[in-house]
């Protein structure tokens, strides 16, 4: 018995012996010396075995009878082949060669390393998409891209106001280059003061965001990259004009001056002095307008330090007039002669960013960035006074790095805000200032397959917010080939700058009424709420062409939100919520290239945003509940001299509209419960003759839709029921414009 | 005399061959021609434990790691990669695993590069 256990236990160990070599490498040399070669290859021919030899020389290899032919190599030795029938301890000796076998590549390293977030819903708007509304600002780049709503901000200044999940956008997170840009007493106008050619591509993140860019997104983050000196061309000229008496001239300037350093020059001006009122209601339709805004641009790249670098100026000047056509700002200001409006907006940027990649690590990095604002704006809507100074200090440090491989990433750092505000509300001041300082830390997994997920956390301090944790949360998981589910949670938070956000409440004849509770913010408390949501995306093929299907559902819930109620037409009341408000938001898109080179977009999205005002729960007002979206592109292959043509069209189709309350108005002074649904066609038709030179025409609301009213008690303006608020369509009919683009 | 000899020699050898970097960039080549390739190959290299980067060009073929030589080796990264079913130089995919990637993979076949098509 106990003969056999010994057998049994000996056994194994012979079997091993016979299914491995072992043996020893060792390095010719003259004085016949017993070196060993360590780290040189040892494998069998054609086979998935190998091994490297330890510091002594030695080593040990699986033997399969399969394979005789054993490999010898190494670096500055000639290879030798040894034929092995039979396990046996192999005793060998390299000759020195002088020719090298194997030459190391040096890798060229990736200048910037971005940030990979997978696991978030982005989509990316690159400057291709951005070509399909040629006009005019950042507020208009979203008019093909269903994951925004672009709504009618009032009846006067022609804004645009755009929407994430069924809510506007000061509860987005709008980022240019990652550094806040349009938040504060930017709100209402600030996308409009990003002219579209100077945007290179925009990223559209739907749900909360990451931590890295701090506490303030609830619904979703917006991030726009601007065109960068190294990468846009030499000279850029686009001019355009429209119908409506509209003239933009952007041009870009960039210099290379020397492998290092970029420069660029990035001008825009825009005009308009035509008085326009298609509607003969004695309003202008659109404001008359003059912008100047400047922009310079260096750009730093070393490959061979990692050093990477951006400074920004910029200088912005915007004057808008608004109101009855026949109003004089000389002679009518602050009088009941005319009723008029003018918005003056001067603004200073200024930005820094410093990034470095350590050059023997490309998975390590680290970023700084800082920037200084200053936004004046001085405004009057009739006899209302509002003026807003902003000044905004930013600045965030990230550091980058793994954990054990790639599959493990995380992200860490440090940022610091500082706010400033001074405003005037007709007699009444309100100032105040912000500071807050945060850390974060964001891990993200991937398994480079089926599995990513970003994970972060913040903690936050804030002289008006208090101390807070911000966590954040998405995760993304492929089922099966082409498809993708999705989910994500996160906490936002955020003080409302309730005047700046509302401004069109000034130009109507709502008295004002702050029912705050002592809060921290003009008496209010901050803004709280929790969003997630889920999705799923399949790609596909069919008729051998790409295509996708996606369908998303997000909620955000309010913990706290200050409610702006303006359910009663003579006033407009700020309070903190006192019972629920949410955002429900479902979306359906299917993309596919239905033709050779014709690309289709179809999107469903269905709305349930409602708020606990005094009148109780209701639909948020101006919010269609379901809309529809198409978009078919067609380009033509390009010729070999680039010429090409390109053709786009765009349908929105919007369900009916809840309206503020009017009912306790006379009778023609009410507007009805709902505004009826309508659809919006817009087309684009670009002809490009090389690649320096292309023009463009192109028509806005093709079919002429017109709000009939947009400006209550047009009549009397300094009446009890004046309100250009309620604004559901559009006020301008048809609008052609062309242009062209010059490239050299 | 001959002592001081024998330390700079074993300190030469040593430095010549094993540094033992803890970041140590290394590249080879590695058979393969699409993405579903570079996302096989880049896992397999990251399953190495000591592996912590690992990107495969597509045109040239090209592995580009930053490895911990204290815990593997390039021959280790490369048993990997072959177990996927992706040849090297020196050691090459069992039949098996040559069978076992995807038909769109199969590089011995056609070894162009594919990469705009998936």
């Amino acid at each position: 018995m106990k003969k056999i256990s010994i057998i049994l236990f000996w056994f194994p160990v012979l079997l091993i012996a016979q299914d491995k070599i072992e043996g020893v490498v060792l390095e010719a040399n003259s004085e016949n010396e017993r070196i060993g070669l360590s780290g040189a290859n040892v494998y069998w021919l054609n086979s998935p075995l190998g091994t490297i030899t330890q510091e002594d020389g030695t080593f040990t290899i699986p033997y399969d009878p399969k394979y005789n032919k054993l490999v010898i190599s190494y670096i500055g030795f000639s290879t030798d082949t040894l034929t092995i029938n039979s396990p046996r301890k192999v005793n060998h000796t390299l000759q020195p060669s002088n020719q090298l076998d194997e030459v190391v590549v040096e890798q060229k390293k990736e200048a910037v390393e971005k940030a990979f977030f997978s696991a978030q819903n982005v989509v990316t708007v690159n400057s291709e998409e951005l070509l399909k509304a040629a006009c005019c600002n950042l507020s208009e780049s979203f008019e093909t891209n269903p994951a925004i709503d672009v709504n009618f901000n009032d009846a006067l200044t022609g804004t645009k106001q755009i929407q994430m999940l069924g809510l506007t956008s000061p509860y987005l997170l709008i980022t240019q280059e990652n550094i806040p840009m349009v938040r504060g007493a930017s709100q209402a106008y600030g996308l409009t003061f990003t002219p579209g050619t100077w945007v290179e591509s925009i990223q559209i993140t739907k749900g909360a965001g990451s931590v890295t860019n701090g506490y303030e997104s609830i619904s979703g983050q917006i991030n726009t990259e601007l065109q960068k000196p190294l990468s846009d061309v030499p000279v850029f000229v686009n001019g355009y004009a429209n119908l409506n008496g509209r003239l933009e001239l952007n041009t870009h300037l960039n210099t290379k001056l020397s492998d290092k350093w970029s420069t660029g020059f990035y001008i825009h001006g825009n005009r308009r002095d035509v008085e326009v009122d298609n509607n003969d209601d004695g309003f202008l339709d659109i404001p008359l307008a003059n912008q100047i805004n400047v922009m310079n641009r260096w750009q730093y790249q070393n490959p061979e330090t990692g050093w990477v670098s951006f400074i920004n100026l910029r200088f912005l000047n915007d004057e808008k007039q608004v109101g009855q056509a026949d109003f004089n700002p000389d002679t009518d200001r602050f009088t009941t002669n005319a009723w008029g409006s003018e918005i003056d907006t001067r603004r200073f940027d200024s930005s820094v960013k410093l990034g470095y990649v350590f050059p023997q690590l490309p998975f390590q990095s680290f970023g700084f960035q800082a920037s200084y604002s200053n936004h004046a704006q001085d405004s009057f809507y009739g006899f209302n006074v509002y003026d807003i100074d902003h000044e905004s200090i930013y600045s965030n440090f990230l550091f980058n790095s793994i954990i054990g491989n790639t599959k493990h990433k995380f992200t860490t750092g440090l940022s610091f805000a500082y706010d400033g505000y001074e405003e005037l509300v007709n007699t009444q001041q309100f100032s105040r200032t912000d500071q807050s300082l945060g850390a974060f830390f964001e891990y993200s997994y991937t398994n480079l397959e089926k599995l990513s997920l970003t994970a972060g956390l913040r903690l936050d301090t804030h002289n008006r917010l208090g101390t807070f944790f911000t966590p954040r949360l998405h995760v993304r998981y492929t089922p099966w080939e082409r498809g993708s589910l999705r989910a994500s949670f996160g906490l936002g938070r955020r003080a409302a700058n309730i005047f700046a956000e509302n401004q069109k409440l000034f130009a109507s004849s709502r008295i004002i009424q702050l029912d705050g509770n002592g809060g921290n913010v003009y008496g209010f408390d901050a803004e709280k709420a929790v969003n997630f949501g889920f999705g799923f995306l399949q790609k596909f093929t069919w008729l051998n062409r790409p295509g996708s299907f996606s369908v998303d559902f997000y909620r955000t819930d309010f913990q706290n939100q200050v409610v702006v109620d303006w359910e009663n037409p003579n006033e407009v009341r700020f309070s903190n919520l006192d019972g629920e408000s949410f955002a429900n938001s479902l979306q359906v898109e299917v993309n596919h290239e239905v033709l050779p080179n014709v690309e289709l977009r179809m999107a469903y999205k269905y709305y349930d945003v409602e708020t606990t005002y005094q009148t109780g729960l209701l639909q948020r007002p101006l919010q269609a509940q379901h809309r529809y979206f198409a978009n078919v592109g067609y380009n033509t292959t390009p010729k070999e001299n680039g010429s090409q043509w390109r053709f786009d069209y765009t349908l929105h189709a919007l369900g009916r509209q809840r309206l503020p309350s009017t009912a306790s108005n006379s009778v023609e002074f009410q507007l009805g419960d709902f505004a009826e649904g309508y659809s919006l066609m817009n087309a684009q038709v670009t002809r490009v003759f090389s690649p320096k030179f292309e023009l463009y025409l192109g028509g806005e609301n093709l079919t002429a839709v017109r709000q009939d009213n947009p400006v209550l008690g047009a009549q009397d303006p300094f009446g009890p029921n004046f309100d250009t608020s309620i604004v559901f369509a559009p006020i301008l009919g048809r609008m052609v414009y062309m242009g062209f683009r010059f490239k050299s | 005399m001959k002592k001081g000899i024998m330390i700079m020699l074993s300190l030469l050898i040593s430095a010549v061959s094993f540094g033992q970097e803890k970041n140590k960039k290394m590249t080879f080549e590695v058979d393969g021609k699409c993405d579903m390739c570079k996302v096989r190959i880049e896992k397999a290299a990251l399953s190495v434990p000591g592996v912590k980067y690992a990107v495969w060009d597509i045109p040239t073929h090209q592995l580009s790691m930053v490895v911990d030589e204290r815990k593997t080796n390039a021959m280790e990264i490369k048993s990997a990669i072959v177990q996927v079913g992706h040849d090297t130089k020196e050691l090459k995919a069992t039949e098996e695993a040559y069978e076992s990637v995807h038909p769109c993979c199969k590089y011995r076949e056609d070894n162009t590069d594919d990469s705009k098509k998936h």
